[in-house]
């Protein structure tokens, strides 16, 4: 039984479909792990009898021909599930119950897999460390009072603690890709317009994404050729031809143009990310590829474009939350009193802080300075991908600027926080594809990523090369269970 | 630039978040280090620039306008932290 988590999602699949292993055989071990791992914090919300009657009765009548038969998986709690609890992580959700089921669980769900449960996140998606939700900090797998990163941090930290054999997160600025970097794990951000956003509580329409989380490219490729579908229900879906990912996944890049971003050499990043780096330039040549030096000369602006952009969204987008529909309700002692003490009590400090900012953005005076201003540089950022793409088919950089810090490390200070997300962001502005895949380790031995960026809608290509690059790299990903007692 | 409580005390009745002295304190403190931060962009020249309002490059497509969920009205009102049968309920507006 105990080795049924330690296998890939391909190989359960593989194994349900032989009838090695029963649905119920897998979803018992994975709860019986998420039982041992409460340490983690990883889950909001358990739903381990249902998952449990749901394999049973798979089991009873299995359809074998599903992509995922029977094959157990928790999500990030910004997926809205038909009747089960869905929270974003925040105070002013924490009792509400969808009536609908996301677009993009609702493909998994039809493929075969059941729900486990819903996971931890920074609140509304809006943190870099799983510390912003409402339901605590999530623990690294891989050390005691390490951060997970964020804000899909309980669904990597599930995925490396192996809670579940696959997940799915939102990526906004790099809440898919860091904390896949900070655990050791492979998390795919999808062009915008590939996964649609119906029924995923929103924070920053222009830039939400879901995307896949993984152990292995190949898991990766096979959820990403599930849940990207094209969606009436999403305005900004996009109609486009849609590869059968996992099963056109090849290692073969020879003769790719791989673009090396000049820019991406921030000043104080550590020795060793460089290292990384360059360690990552002579796998892609390993492989076949060749590396072309770029420029994307507007790098440095993304961070502030975003902090313009993103709030004033999530300004517009969290004014729903008035304590009359749904959630939380504070008590006023008129209409305007009760939304202001509901929405004060409801949402956390980061949160509160970030509609602060897009509300100053984007009223009467400042308009144009901020938001207008953002909105053009946002254009510069694209153009310089656009030019890049002329000379290269994919783009190679770090995923982090830094390795998993410690718990509290960076709390009070936002803008060291926001700074994580440094080489994460540019690509959401420009709505591109990226994959981060774990490619060392640090000093103190805690994971490092590498990201992939590739051209809108070319999935297929930056999974190739990820899955090229895995096979060289062969990386070993360092759980010791220190968590279970 | 410099936000002041006042600026914040503003920002706070347009964002309807209640806030009191102190956290309005630390408000302003984050938001001038955030805004330092942001202030970068000036260094940029964006006269000529169209502004990127989306990257999705699509036309927004019609459908039809027909109800498809049916008979959700109890579960819907369910999430109400307080109603009345088919009613949300909220503090009395007209006195």
């Amino acid at each position: 039984m105990s080795d049924i988590i330690k296998q890939s999602l391909t190989e359960l699949v593989e194994n349900i479909k032989n009838k090695k292993l029963s649905s119920t055989e897998v979803t018992k071990a994975f709860i019986d792990r998420s039982e041992k791992s409460k340490e983690l914090n990883a889950y909001i919300t358990e739903d381990f009898t249902s998952a449990l009657n749901k394999a049973k009765k798979f089991d009873q009548k299995p359809n074998l021909d599903l992509k995922l038969p029977g094959v157990p998986m928790a999500v990030k709690d910004l997926f809205c599930t038909k009747d089960v609890k869905t929270t974003a992580g925040s105070k002013i959700l924490n009792n509400f119950v969808p009536t609908y089921e996301s677009t993009v669980t609702d493909n998994i769900w039809k493929e075969g897999a059941i729900l486990l449960g819903k996971l931890n996140c920074d609140e509304f998606a809006m943190g870099s460390s799983n510390e912003t939700s409402f339901f605590g900090n999530v623990q690294n797998p891989i050390d005691k009072d390490l951060v997970p990163g964020g804000s899909s941090g309980g669904s990597a930290s599930a995925v490396a603690g192996q809670l579940t054999p696959i997940t799915i997160g939102t990526d906004t600025g790099g809440s898919i890709r860091q904390p896949a970097s900070f655990t050791g794990t492979v998390g795919l951000k999808p062009t915008y317009g590939s996964c649609s956003r119906y029924g995923i509580v929103a924070f920053a329409s222009s830039l939400d994404q879901a995307g896949p989380m993984a152990q292995n490219v190949k898991d990766c490729a096979l959820l990403q050729e599930i849940i990207s579908t094209y969606d009436s229900k999403d305005s900004t879906s996009i109609d486009f031809k849609r590869n059968q990912y996992s099963k056109e996944l090849t290692n073969n890049i020879k003769g790719k143009k791989i673009g090396i971003p000049k820019e991406y050499r921030v000043d104080g990043m550590p020795k060793e990310i460089e290292d990384l780096w360059q360690k990552g330039i002579q796998y892609v040549k390993d492989c076949g590829a060749e590396t072309i030096d770029i420029s994307l000369p507007h790098t440095s602006y993304a961070l502030p474009t975003y902090y313009i952009v993103a709030p004033a969204e999530a300004s517009s987008n969290l004014a729903r939350y008035d304590g009359v529909k749904y959630g939380f309700r504070a008590k006023g002692e008129n209409l305007i009193d009760m939304y202001e003490k509901t929405r004060s009590e409801g949402f956390g400090s980061e949160v509160q802080r970030r509609i602060m900012i897009g509300t100053y953005v984007l009223s009467s005076g400042y308009y144009d300075a901020y938001y207008l201003k953002a909105q053009k540089v946002r254009k510069l950022i694209k153009n310089d991908f656009d030019e890049a793409y002329k000379k290269v088919d994919a783009i190679l950089t770090p995923s982090t600027p830094s390795s998993a810090f410690k718990i509290g490390e960076k709390k009070d200070d936002p803008v060291s926080m926001y700074l994580n997300d440094i080489f994460t962001v540019p690509v959401n502005l420009a709505g591109l594809p990226g994959i981060s895949i774990p490619a060392g380790h640090d000093a103190k031995g805690y994971p490092l990523g590498l990201q992939i960026i590739g051209k809108a809608f070319d999935e297929q290509n930056i999974l190739n090369i990820a899955y090229a690059m895995e096979e060289k790299i062969d990386f070993k990903n360092k759980i010791t269970d220190w968590w279970i007692k | 630039m410099s936000i002041d409580l006042k600026t914040i005390k503003h920002i706070s009745k347009l964002s309807r978040i209640s806030v009191d002295e102190k956290k309005a304190e630390k408000l302003a403190g984050d938001l001038n280090s955030i805004f330092d931060f942001i202030e970068k962009l000036n260094e940029l020249k964006t006269d000529n620039v169209e502004p990127l309002t989306s990257v999705a490059e699509t036309t927004l497509k019609l459908r039809s306008d027909e109800v498809k969920s049916k008979n959700i009205r109890e579960q819907i009102v369910k999430n109400s932290p307080q109603d009345n049968e088919d009613y949300f309920v909220v503090p009395k507006v007209i006195e």
